[in-house]
């Protein structure tokens, strides 16, 4: 057995939390190498090589991997993939986009968003939005693996690991990098945030979803949206929880004006503690709610935000 | 430019799935089916690029049982002009892996010589999300998923994608895969006009086999269960008691 890892980088530094989630789920798999793909990465190949049990690291520094785009870095994956028995990365919207490309140039599926780790062939991921969990064991001679980061935990630090420099593959030219639109935002990141606060269709329009921000911030807490909310134009996109949005799991998760559709609850029914306020008794969110508060959300939340 | 669209029929989006008791999957007879959300939404898309002048044809495809053929008519009464099915199943259970209907989709690319294909970025029954990443790779085109906007600029495409944390705009070599998200656009109801002529349009049958692609899956299905359940909660009367429930349950 030997895992190759593919690194989260945002921009060039190491994202942590993602790849050590990853790491936790490869671990179970053999021993694991990391691959650190981008532009000006050392830092980040430290940090990689910081993490507890990474044997190795590799780096493959060149312009070609800056902005993740899919064709050059699944060319560089399948040149290296010789040897190793499982290729793995963090479920990010970049490893979503390569990962299945890599899959199909070496002729074997991918395994998206495992969430479980049964034996080194045998894995567990949810299908239907969540409402179903399918064991499935792989033939192929390579295990390619999207990993759902809020299954596992982070590894922590510890390691030492040698970083090894391997030669860029190339770029066909395929795609080009035209601009990166983030939002700038003090807020810890929605999928490896403690505590998430989320409006739905009930905040009823952008401007009231200033409340559910200032809550978030009260409680230094990062902001979600169901699709519904995103849907008609209150929050943006990369904000959505659920089936086609983020898949969170906090110690703390309030729901505001969310009524609670499968396809919202499959991104945030692993949260420790759920909390809901919504002024319908009837909504599904109850169901999964460990504290439930039936009230119009307009009084209810600038009273929660203020006795915080 | 001729355009591909590859659709899938999956239970309506709408409905409560229900695991078997046996464990053996997930139960799909006498449930409604309807086309992949996703896919409505490539389709919409191929419908608005034709009707700017950007594309001349429009050519859906689906790979599954028999009955998807109801799901290219839906295509076809949106504004799709000609349907392909490649029939590779016979019991509605059986789901085609992502690899081999990328596959089969690559072969009928080769024939068709499209532009561009315009995919969903996943199904909401296995919930994959590598089909258009696939097919990608197996033509060796360029790819751009999770679009958001999608404008043809000569011969590349400017896309903006949904990416964690915000957007990233990319330019793609044509030929191209795109894979629709959510944002892309609202996709259009049929009008009963459009369902009647519908029925006259093209549609071929195929069968996997004509395409030579071995459907065999790579993946073997040990066992489906419902995820674990949460305990039931309790109802707060007021906003104190609330937070008094945090903090004596210490995630304040």
């Amino acid at each position: 057995m030997a895992v190759l890892l593919i690194a989260e980088l945002h921009g060039a530094a190491l994202a942590t939390d993602a790849t050590a989630k990853a790491l936790t789920a490869a671990k179970q798999m053999g021993p694991v190498t990391v691959l650190v793909a981008g532009a000006g990465i050392a830092d980040a190949a430290a940090a990689a090589a910081a993490l507890d049990g990474v044997e190795k690291v590799l780096t493959a520094d060149d312009a070609a991997y800056a902005h993740g785009l899919a064709e050059p870095l699944a060319d560089l994956v399948v040149s290296l993939a010789s040897g190793y028995t499982h290729i793995v990365a963090p479920s990010t919207a970049s490893a979503k986009n390569a990962l299945p490309r890599i899959a199909a140039m070496l002729d074997v599926m991918v395994l998206s968003d495992i969430t479980g780790v049964v034996d080194a062939d045998t894995f567990e991921r949810p299908i239907y939005a969540g409402n179903a969990i399918q064991t499935v064991k792989s033939a192929d001679s390579v295990k390619i693996a999207t990993v759902r980061t809020a299954s596992f935990e982070a590894t922590g630090a510890g390691g030492s690991a040698a970083v090894e420099a391997v030669a860029a593959a190339g770029d066909k030219g395929l795609s080009s990098w035209i601009e990166d639109k983030v939002a700038e935002s003090d807020r810890p990141e929605l999928t490896s945030a403690k505590i998430v606060v989320s409006g739905g269709r009930g905040v009823g329009s952008e401007e009231d979803f200033a409340l559910i921000e200032k809550l978030a911030d009260k409680l230094g807490a990062a902001v979600g949206a169901s699709r519904a909310a995103v849907d008609s134009g209150f929050a943006p996109n990369d904000w959505q929880v659920g089936q086609t949005g983020k898949v969170v799991a906090p110690d703390l998760y309030v729901a505001v004006g969310i009524s609670g559709a499968i396809q919202h609850l499959a991104g945030m029914k692993d949260s420790k503690v759920i909390v809901a306020i919504n002024k319908d008794e009837e909504a599904p969110i109850f169901q999964v709610a460990d504290y439930g508060l039936v009230a119009d959300l307009f009084a209810a939340v600038p009273e929660l935000t203020e006795k915080l | 430019m001729k355009v591909l669209v590859p659709v899938k029929r999956v239970i309506d989006y709408n409905v409560k799935v229900r695991v078997k008791a046996d464990g053996s999957g997930v139960d799909l007879a006498n449930v409604k089916m309807s086309m992949n959300p996703f896919d409505e939404i490539a389709v919409e898309e191929a419908i608005r690029l034709k009707e700017k002048g950007a594309v001349s044809e429009i050519v859906v495809v689906s790979v599954g049982v028999k009955q998807a053929q109801e799901t290219l008519r839906t295509a076809l009464a949106m504004g799709a002009d000609r349907a392909i099915l490649v029939v590779a199943a016979d019991d509605v259970h059986t789901d085609i892996e992502p690899l081999a209907v990328a596959k089969i989709l690559a072969k009928v690319a080769e024939e068709e010589q499209p532009g561009m294909i315009i995919a969903g970025k996943q199904a909401i029954d296995n919930d994959m999300n590598a089909t258009g990443q696939m097919l990608s790779a197996l033509l060796g085109w360029s790819q751009a998923t999770f679009a958001s906007d999608v404008t043809v600029e000569g011969e590349s495409l400017k896309v903006t994608r949904e990416v964690d944390g915000g957007l990233q705009t990319i330019s793609v070599k044509l030929p191209a895969v795109v894979t629709a998200d959510l944002r892309l656009n609202e996709p259009r109801y049929a009008s009963l006009p459009n369902i009647m002529k519908a029925k006259k349009k093209q549609l071929d049958e195929k069968t996997a086999a004509d395409y030579g692609v071995d459907v065999t899956p790579r993946l073997t299905v040990v066992k489906t269960s419902e995820p674990a359940g949460r305990a039931a909660g309790i109802t707060v009367g007021s906003v104190d008691e609330l937070v008094g429930k945090l903090k004596d349950a210490g995630v304040l």
